[in-house]
């Protein structure tokens, strides 16, 4: 417990999800909470991808796929059976097992490519994930999609905004442990020279696999909350445009860091929301996605580290070069 | 004096190119056996091969009797084998203590006491502990990817030139270092440097244009000056 403290960020997290948790109290706005809360869910997924790209190094464009199922599998439950906890409950189970499944089979099949082959092939899965829904109408309802009831834990707004916090809080600090783990170590290890990790002797396939379960399993669980807070599921979550906005903030925010796609989700979230409103001022602005565009361009000139890498890069080139002498004792000591 | 590795008529391509073209050797356990040729000649490359990073279409590898030649870079390396590539291949985002620690295999008082004594063979990899491996200097690089082979009980490393592009005075750090690993391990050294490859090499195999075509002591080639200019180029 006493090492949470020792790091100097982790205080600062503490306090930002502190801030977050009391926000709902202070600031009685309805369409802020809501906001808020797709913030969360798209920082999740976010969080998710960072674990392929920056983490690992794979750029997926099947990501939608797993967001998909969790949408899919919580509002199937939800429409045909009674909503009740315990029904989502279990679909978060489902959900947690037909992502880790579906990204063990996809990642086995996938990724022994070379990255831009593995791009295409992921892009092909998640294009059948999409047919499937379109043409399974029975249960899907096809491209219209259908609405659903949630538990009564989840009406309330406040309480979702909350549940949509401790979630993404939830799923950075366990990130966070991974990632710092030996096993997060390898997967770096592996984003930076796969050949050189292999000759290390781990099998680059084996920690490529974990690493999109782990990633396909977290997607799945944005994927439930993003349909829980629409009560709509339709085809739209299995379409390209949720892997590329995983990818952008992912991109904007700073790969590797997992706090960047937090920070990435709330730019992209928050000028979606700004520039949408900007309709009202002028026309020009319902366009919105131009200037969209226009964002995306500027960032990647100007912060190609993204913004907490560039952040990271320029307290590094400010700080002096003081030698730390240690002993190789700290060969067994945990990372702070 | 048993052999720990053979290679016999080993042929490699790498794309379209027939790279080796009958590379035979032998490698006796405890010994440091010297891989030299010209630029091009194809030491790298048989280095890589017994790795499986560029596998043998023809031929065979054996380690202490076992056909390794169709087996996954990964699995070479967990039969002990450790590979300090010409690159060094260091992660560089990585610390210089996770780049160690992704190379130990299994933490016990062993790989400590190895650990200890390479950090005080390489003071400055004990300096830049905390900092990442990209901001080391190209000696340090080299010092940190030995350490990663060594900090292992490899009974084979493998060193691919780790005097290529150093300053005399991290060369003579970087040749101590392997004298005294070669009390410990058996090592197959590439080296361009031939007065390193002398002092540190017990016998030699020379490679041209994809095959070994000499072979002995050490002390034979350190006196044999014909042999030297003509696949060596120096005299």
């Amino acid at each position: 417990m006493t090492r949470i403290f020792t790091d100097r960020m982790n205080i600062i997290y503490l306090l930002v999800a502190a801030f977050l948790a009391v926000f709902p109290f202070i600031y009685d706005s309805r369409s802020m909470l809501i906001l808020f809360s797709q913030v969360f869910i798209f920082a999740v997924l976010a969080m998710s991808y960072d674990i392929l790209l920056g983490y690992t190094g794979i750029v997926s464009f099947g990501h939608a796929m797993f967001f998909g199922i969790g949408a899919y599998t919580v509002g199937i439950f939800m429409k045909r059976f009674e909503p009740e906890t315990s029904y989502f409950l279990l679909a978060v189970l489902v959900t947690i097992f037909l992502t880790a499944v579906v990204s063990y089979f996809v990642g086995l099949l996938t990724l022994r490519l070379k990255s831009h082959y593995y791009a295409m092939l992921t892009m092909a899965f998640a294009g059948l994930f999409l047919v499937l829904a379109e043409k399974w109408r029975t249960v899907t309802y096809g491209n219209d999609g259908f609405t659903f009831r949630v538990p009564d834990f989840l009406k309330d707004r406040t309480d979702f905004y909350l549940l949509c916090l401790g979630s993404m809080v939830i799923v950075f600090m366990l990130l966070k442990r991974f990632t710092n783990s030996p096993l997060g170590k390898v997967l770096q290890a592996i984003r930076e020279n796969e050949q050189r990790t292999e000759s290390l002797g781990y099998s680059v396939l084996q920690y490529k696999v974990i690493a999109s379960i782990v990633s396909g399993v977290i997607a799945g669980i944005a994927g439930i909350l993003y349909a829980v807070s629409l009560r709509f599921v339709n085809t739209s979550v299995f379409t390209m445009d949720i892997t590329l906005d995983a990818l952008l903030m992912t991109i904007i925010g700073g790969v590797g860091t997992l706090v960047g796609a937090i920070i990435g989700a709330g730019i992209i979230e928050f000028s979606h929301h700004w520039l949408t409103e900007l309709a009202k001022v002028h026309w020009i602005f319902e366009r919105w996605i131009i200037f969209f565009g226009i964002i995306y361009i500027l960032a990647v000139m100007f912060f190609p580290m993204g913004i907490v890498g560039s952040i990271k890069k320029w307290k590094f080139s400010r700080k002096k070069k003081v030698p730390a002498p240690v002993h190789s004792d700290t060969i067994n000591q945990g990372k702070s | 004096m048993s052999t720990l590795l053979k290679l016999d008529q080993i042929q490699t391509f790498i794309g379209q190119y027939h790279i080796l073209q009958g590379v035979s050797f032998e490698v006796p356990k405890g010994e440091v056996t010297v891989l030299l040729g010209r630029n091009g000649a194809g030491k790298t490359t048989t280095l890589r091969t017994i790795m499986g990073l560029n596998p043998a279409a023809k031929g065979s590898v054996l380690l202490k009797g076992e056909e390794i030649k169709s087996l996954p870079t990964y699995t070479i390396a967990n039969k002990g084998i450790g590979y300090v590539p010409e690159d060094q291949g260091i992660f560089a985002d990585l610390t210089v203590e996770e780049n160690i620690k992704v190379a130990v295999k299994k933490e016990n008082d062993e790989t400590r006491q190895r650990l200890d004594w390479i950090l005080n063979l390489f003071p400055d990899l004990k300096k830049f502990w905390n900092k990442p491996g990209g901001l080391l200097s190209g000696g340090q690089k080299q010092m940190l990817s030995i350490a990663r082979a060594y900090v292992n009980d490899n009974e084979l490393l493998l060193i691919d030139e780790p005097s290529k592009g150093l300053a005399p005075i991290v060369v003579e750090k970087v040749m101590e270092s392997i004298l005294q690993m070669k009390e410990k391990t058996t090592i197959i050294l590439v080296e361009q440097n031939f007065m390193m490859a002398s002092t540190i090499g017990d016998s030699f195999y020379i490679i041209d244009d994809g095959r070994t075509v000499s072979n002995g002591s050490m002390n034979i080639l350190r006196e044999d000056e014909e042999m030297r200019r003509k696949y060596l180029g120096i005299a």
